[in-house]
């Protein structure tokens, strides 16, 4: 799976993987949690520009990692969105839940 | 035009990825937009991950997966011989879900309805689970705009 975590002065990017489904669900909350514990982040983006698919595995994910950086009083932020992804951000309701930016055009 | 594929592969959840790509191969004999291809993409994904999950438990099983095409509708029917559930009609209510600890969201038959025309749920304790949905392709717009089309239980 390709996702990958860039650190900086407290903000952590994830790059969203290319499908995001209950099959790299685990491994993506392990790591996402252990690296927002040990390096107390303080802002956490995901970032979705190589995302083609997400399915309701994803929300949950995404929603539990709200949970973790709340703990933190942490602020969440989702970027670069494809038209699909903003789509199951919308059937979700997940857009009230975390702020998203930069709306990939085009797609 | 009427065509008919069924695939059985282990419940293991590498396995989802496959199971959404052949409907979607399958899938294109109707000429779907990409809109269409991928709103049936998640509602295979969320109907085979409950079967891995919840059916199965993570333990050994095989999933079934068929598909017909008949005129411009597509029925996609996902079998389990897992655990089956009692109440159908509970673990349908959207944010419903036995296994929070897994940050499940509770989600899965509610993205069904909204990403299928139709969507039926036959299901018996110590049997397994037979989830069969529907979707008329070609039709469009908007079946998304109230969130979903008809359901029933």
């Amino acid at each position: 799976m390709e996702c990958k975590y860039q650190l900086k002065e407290g903000c952590m990017t994830i790059t969203m993987p290319r499908e995001v489904d209950h099959h790299c669900a685990e491994q993506l909350r392990k790591e996402a949690d252990l690296l927002i514990n040990a390096y107390r982040i303080h802002k956490l983006i995901f970032d979705f520009s190589g995302t083609e698919f997400m399915d309701s595995s994803g929300i949950g994910v995404l929603i539990g990692r709200c949970k973790s950086m709340g703990y933190q009083n942490g602020e969440v932020e989702a970027v670069n969105l494809n038209a699909r992804v903003q789509k199951i951000f919308v059937v979700s309701g997940l857009h009230k839940l975390i702020k998203v930016a930069k709306i990939q055009t085009g797609i | 035009m009427n065509n008919e594929m069924c695939v059985e592969f282990d419940a293991k959840s590498v396995n989802e990825g496959f199971a959404r790509v052949a409907v979607a191969a399958f899938l294109t004999q109707l000429n779907p937009t990409l809109d269409e291809v991928a709103d049936v993409k998640t509602a295979v994904s969320e109907a085979v991950t409950n079967a891995i999950i919840h059916g199965y438990e993570k333990q050994e099983g095989k999933v079934i997966l068929s598909c017909i095409l008949k005129d411009n509708e597509v029925s996609i029917v996902v079998e389990d011989k897992g655990i089956g559930m009692a109440d159908v009609r509970k673990a349908m209510e959207p944010f419903y879900t036995t296994k929070p600890e897994q940050e499940r969201s509770g989600m899965g038959f509610a993205f069904m309805e909204a990403f299928m025309d139709e969507i039926f749920v036959e299901s018996k304790p110590g049997c397994g689970t037979k989830v069969t949905m529907k979707k008329k392709i070609g039709q469009k717009e908007d079946m998304n705009q109230d969130g979903c089309g008809d359901s029933s239980y």
